[in-house]
């Protein structure tokens, strides 16, 4: 037996559930390709847009049935992607501009048409909107557990539930099966073109799927969560990965998340806080599905803005303590004298965090506080401030002898190319090998062991992540 | 479930035949005060939304008015229930526009942070935006409705706008915005177009690009503000667009595009709001917008140089150009003896037959009447030899410039030929 409650569940809240979480399954893959694409505005621009086609439907058929009005919509769907293009190109405007025309000029069509023409239409304007989830109940919800696929109780799903998982199942199907095509149509259309693919074809084929789930799932759900769903997972999943197999599956389960915990705490959530009325579900999702972005936008491991920041510290604090072991090594060679190039370390906070990082690497010790710098140079910090040094001053006759700068010019720069001490920088010494640099100095010997190269490997990778 | 759309319009008591005298009071504002009011109002919405809207189509930010319009939502949900709680009047305007007003600035702010902290871009930022804060409108907006049951009406007007219940006091407001907006472009119009056409040096020159963008953008805000009591949320994106993208096809001076903007968009205002009175069961937010579509459709076909019919006009006469000057050499071939094995090998489109070429040539005062093929005047003589001259020179100087081999330059001879002119060749 099931218990009522879970079978109170099962009639009122399983179907409606269902249809959210497909209608965002199904919309949230295809929007990996329109983000990337950089075409995210196309489900807005469509789910306004099929109001004529809803309203033309009604005037041609008379009747509010199901077929007609996914057909008008679905036409009008590919007519607005049909009408953007040819706006784009005959009036030379950016999409978004073409958008923006096609789609507000289709919704006045369709909201005067309705005025003038079939105003008895029983067009829910809300409806359209916020959809109808929630009116979506199973009416033959099995009583016992075996029942649960008998045939008795499937008759019971509601159609809307069936038609948006046939339409994930086309999703999934597309995606997976050209799945090259849409890759390389995405990043590189002009690759794709030159090896035949069609990427002309390929995204025409994109947008007929785009507008099929928009109509598809917006009858059940509501244009809002279809304009959601097909950018926010996509774009939540963007900033957590850095392939497109892992983006489509991680925009898979974030829209499959925002679908449950949306519908979670839209339906059951106002209870908790005493009220008696739930609020919009659909609505809920796509706040959901935001507060999951911003997560991403804030702590993802690899894109996130607090990650981004670590690593950014971390490069600041290595090169500031090269700096420090520089500026110490200098000061051995004078002897205490003051010399020119001492420079003042960077603020409090990164200097403190440069000496302490130092210390822990046993590249200094505390000096008696007589000296400018209360620090010394342990053996191993002497080894590695001379490659310092060493790439410094290379740096320095490679900039006169071969970009023909002036000698009092080059100092600056060196001192931040002198952190890049990787196989570029190693071969900066030429075939004279130069034994001292534009200002005298002595340029020391390179070390016999090889050295760490954190740095150069901490920006490549926080280059690397930051790529468009 | 609530009837349909329920854009209601009926102005003034509509008239239910059409006069030609209705028409012309209308267009004087002399059809009542009411429908004056609403003329007045959407022709002055029209200008700001024009003008405003151009500054944003010229920054590229055409669909920030989306993302604006959609996050005014929360907001005016919000400024209700709070309103409410606090005892006052929820429905109260500039209540409500306060509230949509400060959430839709936190949408811009929203959009600019995802710009600058994160690798989305501009589209995807957008429609994030866009849709997260129209979800969280549409959960406050069920619970306005949970909330009130008696009240809520008047907030779906935003949705779908309510021209026909402007009163004097809205059209006050439309009319210093519209006022305002035309001031603040004006003053800031040197700063505001340097931004949109390089913003890279705009900030070397030490201007506060950042700030700029936000003025643009409060601009957007406050149109659309006024725009959502008359048109609604939807349609007041239109107002932002479709004139500005109208304007674009008419001028290449910033001025005149900003100038015309403001008069499509005030006269597609006018225009809709005065069908909309003159004809029962029109809806004015749809017909303004309408007009503007048609305002729009007539400059994608008609605008010189920009337009469709120029476009096509340019290239027919292009096409005909080539195909005269394939013609005269053709004719002239058999005498001038083969020009380094080029004509023959050509492929290219343009060398299909044209009918009624030879006819086009004696039209020209090219060739003259006779039987077989046609026999060249003086003047298709001449053009022939510039053609053939001008590829000539092409080839020599492929060969001998840029060591490219003669039967690798038919190519682009074949392209070249036409627009080369002989005196123009050599250095």
């Amino acid at each position: 037996m099931i218990p009522p409650s879970i079978h109170n569940f099962l009639t009122t809240d399983l179907m409606p559930m269902l249809a959210c979480v497909l209608a965002a399954l199904c919309t949230g893959l295809l929007g990996n390709f329109l983000v990337l694409r950089r075409m995210s505005l196309m489900g807005d621009a469509i789910s306004h847009a099929v109001l004529p086609g809803l309203v033309l439907a009604f005037i041609l058929t008379g009747s509010r049935s199901t077929w007609p009005m996914l057909a008008g919509a679905g036409v009008s769907g590919l007519v607005t992607v049909a009408l953007v293009s040819l706006v784009r190109r005959l009036g030379r405007l950016d999409t978004g501009t073409a958008m923006g025309v096609v789609f507000s000029i289709l919704f006045a069509l369709g909201v005067v048409m309705i005025e003038r023409v079939a105003r008895q239409v029983d067009l829910d304007a809300e409806c359209v909107l916020y959809g109808a989830a929630e009116t979506l109940f199973w009416l033959n919800a099995p009583d016992r557990w075996n029942q649960v696929l008998s045939a008795d109780s499937l008759s019971g799903v509601p159609r809307q539930v069936t038609t948006l998982l046939v339409m994930a199942i086309l999703a999934g199907a597309f995606v997976a099966v050209f799945f090259k095509e849409l890759r390389l149509a995405a990043f590189d259309s002009a690759l794709a073109a030159s090896l035949g693919f069609r990427p002309g074809l390929v995204n025409a084929a994109l947008m007929a799927m785009v507008a099929a789930s928009t109509v598809a799932a917006f009858e059940a759900v509501g244009s809002i969560l279809v304009i959601a769903m097909l950018v926010c997972p996509a774009a939540t999943a963007r900033l957590l990965t850095d392939r497109l197999r892992s983006q489509l599956l991680v925009s898979a389960i974030v829209a499959v998340a925002s679908g449950i915990l949306g519908y979670i705490l839209g339906a059951f959530g106002p209870h908790w806080f005493g009220h008696d009325r739930s609020v919009s579900v659909t609505g809920m999702m796509t706040v959901v599905a935001g507060v999951l972005l911003f997560t991403a936008v804030i702590a993802s491991p690899s894109h996130g803005i607090v990650a981004r920041s670590l690593r950014r510290l971390a490069i600041a604090v290595t090169v500031a303590r090269e700096d420090l072991l520089a500026t110490l090594y200098r000061a051995e060679e004078r002897r205490g004298a003051p010399g020119p190039a001492d420079r003042a370390l960077p603020g409090k906070t990164l200097g403190s965090l440069a000496r302490r990082q130092a210390i822990k690497r046993g590249e200094v010790t505390p000096a008696p506080s007589a000296m400018p710098i209360p620090l010394a140079l342990t053996d191993k910090g002497r080894d590695a401030a001379r490659q310092i040094v060493r790439t410094h001053r290379l740096w320095e006759d490679y900039l006169v002898t071969n970009l023909g700068l002036r000698t009092d010019h080059v100092h600056d720069t060196a001192m931040r190319l002198e952190h890049l001490r990787d196989a570029a920088a190693a071969r900066l010494a030429p075939h004279t090998a130069p034994t001292t640099d534009p200002h005298g100095s002595p340029i020391p010997p390179p070390s016999t062991q090889p050295s760490a190269q954190a740095i150069g490997h901490l920006i490549r990778t926080d280059r690397s992540r930051n790529l468009p | 479930m609530t009837p349909a759309l329920t854009i209601t319009a009926s102005l003034s008591s509509p008239p239910s035949t059409f006069s030609w005298a209705e028409l012309f009071r209308a267009l004087t504002f002399q059809a009542g005060h009411n429908t004056a009011l609403v003329v007045a109002g959407t022709a002055l919405l029209g200008i700001a939304g024009g003008l405003v809207g151009t500054l944003a189509l010229l920054r590229k930010r055409s669909l920030m008015g989306d993302a604006i319009s959609h996050a005014t939502l929360p907001g005016i949900g919000l400024a209700f229930l709070i309103a409410t709680a606090l005892g006052f009047q929820g429905r109260s305007v500039p209540i409500l526009m306060l509230g949509g007003g400060i959430t839709a600035i936190l949408g811009v702010l929203a959009i600019q942070f995802l710009l600058r902290f994160t690798r989305l871009r501009e589209d995807a930022a957008i429609a994030v935006i866009l849709s997260t804060f129209f979800g969280l409108g549409v959960v406050i907006m069920t619970v306005v409705q949970s909330s009130s049951s008696g009240q809520q009406g008047g907030l779906r007007a935003y949705i779908f706008g309510q021209a026909s219940a402007m009163s004097a006091s809205d059209v006050w407001l439309m009319a210093s915005l519209a006022v305002g907006a035309a001031l603040i472009v004006a003053l800031l119009f040197k700063e505001l177009t340097l931004t949109c056409f390089d913003d890279e040096f705009a900030r070397a020159a030490g201007w506060p690009v950042g700030l700029l963008d936000l003025a643009i953008m409060s601009l957007v805000v406050i149109v659309t503000l006024a725009g959502i009591q008359a048109v609604g949320l939807v349609l007041v994106i239109a107002m932002l667009i479709v004139p500005a993208a109208a304007a674009r096809f008419w001028s290449e001076r910033v001025v005149i595009v900003t100038l015309l903007a403001a008069a499509l968009g005030g006269l597609s205002g006018y225009l809709g709001a005065i069908a909309s009175s003159m004809l029962d069961r029109l809806p004015t937010g749809g017909v303004i917008v309408l007009s503007a579509g048609a305002i729009f459709v007539l400059s994608l076909v008609l605008a010189p140089r920009r337009g469709v019919l120029a476009t096509v006009a340019r290239r027919l006469r292009l096409r005909l150009s080539v195909a005269l000057d394939h013609r005269v050499v053709a004719l002239t071939a058999p005498t001038t003896g083969p020009i380094t094995g080029s004509t023959t090998g050509s492929t290219t489109r343009a060398h299909a037959p044209i009918p009624f070429i030879d006819l086009l040539l004696r039209l020209r005062g090219l060739a003259l009447p006779s039987v077989g093929s046609p026999a060249l005047t003086d003047s298709g003589r001449a053009r022939a030899a510039r053609v053939a001259g001008a590829r000539q020179e092409w080839e020599d100087f492929l060969s001998h410039q840029a060591g490219i081999p003669r039967s690798h330059a038919a190519v682009s001879a074949d392209l070249v030929e036409h627009v080369l002119r002989k005196d123009g060749a050599r250095p």
